[in-house]
């Protein structure tokens, strides 16, 4: 299996999602706070799954401007999720550095300065062991 | 010893594919009892049923396995050529091969061995098989339509057109149904109520139809040809032949606050009241639990100003009791519950509302006489969002998994029609996709965009957000140019999924049709039987089915007259002779067989026996041919083993398991 093949299916079977239920409504874009921030549009984060494109994904600012709010997962009409399949890529970057954690001291210089604080504490809420 | 001939088709390469068909066919002529055996690229057409006639007729067979595809598709058309040569139509057997084998494998090897066991098993069946003659039964020359909206009043018009008495069950006070309430009707935009109320008026008039409205079916039993059914007719408290229709007591009356049903809602009516002024019958109800005479004993004015005297506040409820022979399914549907639909704001806002309130609003007789305005203000809006697919093909809980259908054509209706009426104000439709298939309906949907000015975006909307000057704040998506869209809006319609009226469930049990898990009745056939219900004798007609709009409505309304006077204008029905018969020298008379039968087809008799020699009186199982739909549910209870079933009697069916364990 490529590479990118293999991170795809990493992303799915992190996430749990089927990118294939996706019908293109956009509902998650149009519900996201974020959009205006981001290059890559959350409905575009499900076409890059299925496109195998993963290196985008993580190399996007998406990737960090996502506030982890959960609209796009409340209100997906598909069971799709996108926040699923993004919070999974970050995971992607994570693990590619050979952790499957971040040291709390790490944080702080990964850190860019107009990364909202919501993320943050949205991702410590639900990687708390 | 029986003479078999086993038949294997190809079904094109639905089965030769995948099962070595000519293997199947050799390896039968080693089984007990084959004479005769070969293969056929399509056994069911012509020159299939001419093989097995002439093989019938050449070789004397007295029995036959066809190894094709399922029983459901193609048993009455062996059986039929089977009996066209001379031979029992009992005495033939379907070995699915297809359904069961072909198309669920992939291996030809394994899917090869499986359909000689199939064809084995089959074998095993029609040694142990005897002629059986079907029964008699009459039919009852009378058609039940429950429901009714356009399509049970298209059925029914259709079935008594054809000379056949039908009657129709309405729960609620008047006939109509939804289409009543519409304002105006796509592609065409003629009037809803002037292409309706004259059927009602015509079904109101026609000698054989007779309506129950304010009723409800209360019971049903008996079969194809002869049900019994019990309809309450609750009490009106109006009597329907003093009645004169004048509606004084509707205007006299002080009790006003009760919302109006017909219109969403969006209005109040009285406690006595008919849903609106066109009804049929043209003969209010009071409603028990507004009416202040019925809540405190006090009141009575609606009596006191009835001229007819028509008024009976000690009316009750009445069960009628009739014979049919066909029973129509038309109950129709209603817009699912937005409770889950937080985001659109629907119970925050009164400008946000549903397409069929809408349908309320802009109709003349509605409760702003047809005038546009929002609901909070009564200020005529100036922009206008439509939200389509709310709950329509949904994968979660929330909503349902099919496209509701009728959305993208009516909004496209009431687009036009507002920017037609009101040329200033804006018009923008939030749409996943715009499905249009019907005659002139693309083209419908374009003069909306082209003629019209409609601003059709594509993409969903996320969120609906009341604001303090009253407007609305829709967030949505625009997914062509890539942005997500800000929009104030005066007024929101969502175009809410369409599900089944609930109160089917309780029909289907009723009538023992079975239903799909989104409450839709199922069809005999998705294909080729789609107003036939499984059960015999249910014909479906309307959305009860599944999603349509008005044309295919009436055209599924008058297919499923047409199969029930196919059915009333017979004398007399076959009865399948594959009923149940007690052993009385088994049977130990413990009621457990009439405890699990569906159809009441079991009573007890006490019967003197010999029982080798000793003579006594016993109680034993009686089963009656013309209830026992053949199910074998007695026979797989029965402890004693005393119950057995004609065609699939116990013997043959441990014969057919020895046959596959061979």
């Amino acid at each position: 299996m490529k590479t990118e093949q293999k991170r795809a299916e990493m992303i799915k079977e992190i996430s749990g999602v089927n990118p294939l239920k996706c019908m293109k409504c956009g509902k998650c874009s149009a519900s996201c706070p974020s959009y205006n921030e981001m290059d890559i549009k959350p409905h575009q984060f499900v076409s890059y799954v299925i496109n195998e494109d993963i290196e985008s994904l993580v190399k996007s600012k998406s990737l960090w401007k996502c506030l982890s709010c959960f609209a796009c997962i409340e209100r997906c009409p598909r069971d799709v999720k996108p926040g699923k399949l993004i919070d999974a890529a970050r995971q992607i970057v994570v693990r590619e550095r050979g952790q499957n954690y971040l040291l709390a001291d790490e944080i702080p210089e990964l850190v860019d300065p107009d990364t909202p604080q919501q993320l943050l504490v949205s991702a410590l809420r639900r990687y708390r062991r | 010893m029986q003479r078999i001939g086993v038949f294997v088709c190809h079904c094109g390469s639905n089965i030769a594919a995948t099962v070595d068909v000519k293997k199947v066919a050799e390896m039968a002529l080693h089984e007990p009892g084959v004479v005769h055996a070969e293969d056929y690229q399509y056994m069911c057409s012509e020159a299939g049923q001419e093989k097995i006639k002439e093989a019938i007729q050449q070789k004397h067979l007295t029995g036959l396995v066809v190894c094709s595809c399922s029983p459901r598709m193609h048993e009455t058309t062996f059986r039929n050529a089977a009996e066209r040569a001379g031979l029992n139509p009992y005495m033939v057997e379907i070995a699915n091969i297809r359904e069961h084998c072909s198309w669920i494998h992939k291996d030809i090897e394994e899917a090869t061995e499986k359909a000689v066991i199939l064809m084995r098993a089959a074998v095993a069946k029609v040694n142990l098989d005897a002629p059986l003659q079907p029964g008699e039964s009459r039919v009852t020359k009378r058609a039940l339509v429950i429901g009714g909206g356009i399509a049970g009043i298209q059925t029914a018009l259709d079935i008594a057109e054809a000379g056949y008495p039908v009657d129709i069950v309405e729960k609620t006070p008047s006939i109509g149904g939804r289409m009543s309430q519409l304002d105006k009707t796509f592609p065409t935009l003629d009037c809803s109520s002037c292409i309706l109320t004259p059927k009602m008026g015509e079904v109101n008039a026609h000698p054989l139809i007779n309506i129950y409205t304010y009723s409800e079916v209360e019971s049903v039993s008996g079969f194809v040809g002869d049900f019994t059914v019990e309809i309450r007719k609750k009490a009106r408290s109006v009597d329907m032949n003093k009645c004169t229709g004048c509606g004084l007591c509707q205007e006299k009356c002080p009790s006003k606050k009760t919302p109006s049903e017909f219109n969403r809602g969006l209005s109040t009516r009285s406690a006595i009241y008919t849903p609106f002024a066109q009804a049929v019958p043209n003969v209010p109800v009071i409603d028990r639990d507004a009416c202040i005479k019925f809540k405190t004993g006090k009141c009575g004015l609606c009596s006191k100003v009835c001229q007819a005297g028509a008024i009976d506040y000690d009316q009750i409820d009445e069960i009628v009791t009739e014979k049919y022979g066909a029973i129509v399914v038309a109950t129709g549907f209603d817009m699912i519950k937005l409770d889950k639909y937080d985001e659109y704001a629907y119970s925050q806002s009164k400008d946000v509302i549903t397409s069929l309130e809408l349908e309320r609003i802009m109709n003349a007789a509605g409760p702003t006489g047809g005038h546009l305005e929002r609901l909070s203000d009564g200020k005529a809006p100036k922009e206008l969002v439509f939200i389509q697919c709310v709950g329509s093909r949904c994968a979660d809980d929330r909503g349902k998994s099919y496209c509701s259908k009728v959305c993208c054509m009516y909004t496209a209706k009431h687009a036009m029609l507002i920017r037609d009426k009101y040329p200033d104000t804006n018009v923008t439709v939030f749409y996943i996709d715009v499905r249009t298939p019907g005659k002139n309906f693309d083209e419908f949907y374009r003069r909306a965009v082209e003629d019209y000015g409609v601003n059709y975006i594509k993409g969903q909307v996320g969120k609906v957000i009341p604001q303090p000057n009253g407007k609305l704040l829709v967030q949505g998506a625009d997914l062509i140019d890539n942005k997500q869209i800000l929009k104030e809006a005066d007024m929101v319609v969502l175009a809410a999924a369409i599900e089944p009226n609930p109160d089917v469930r309780k029909i289907a049990t009723m009538l023992t049709a079975s239903i799909d898990t989104n409450n839709f009745l199922t069809e005999a056939h998705a294909k080729l039987r789609p107003v036939e219900s499984p059960t015999a004798g249910i014909f479906l007609s309307g959305v009860c089915q599944g999603p349509k709009d008005i044309p295919e409505t009436v055209s599924q309304a008058g297919a499923a007259a047409v199969k029930a006077i196919g059915l009333l204008a017979k004398d007399k029905l076959l009865t399948n002779p594959c009923t149940a018969h007690s052993d009385e020298l088994l049977c130990n008379g413990c009621s457990q067989c009439a405890n699990v039968c569906p159809y009441g087809a079991i009573t007890y008799e006490d019967k003197e026996v010999n029982d080798h020699g000793i003579r006594e009186t016993r109680r034993i199982a009686v089963v009656n041919d013309a209830l026992c739909q053949g199910c074998g549910a007695c026979t797989v209870t029965c402890p004693s083993g005393a119950m057995d079933l004609q065609g699939f009697s116990n013997r043959q069916i441990l014969a057919e398991v020895d046959a596959i364990c061979r």
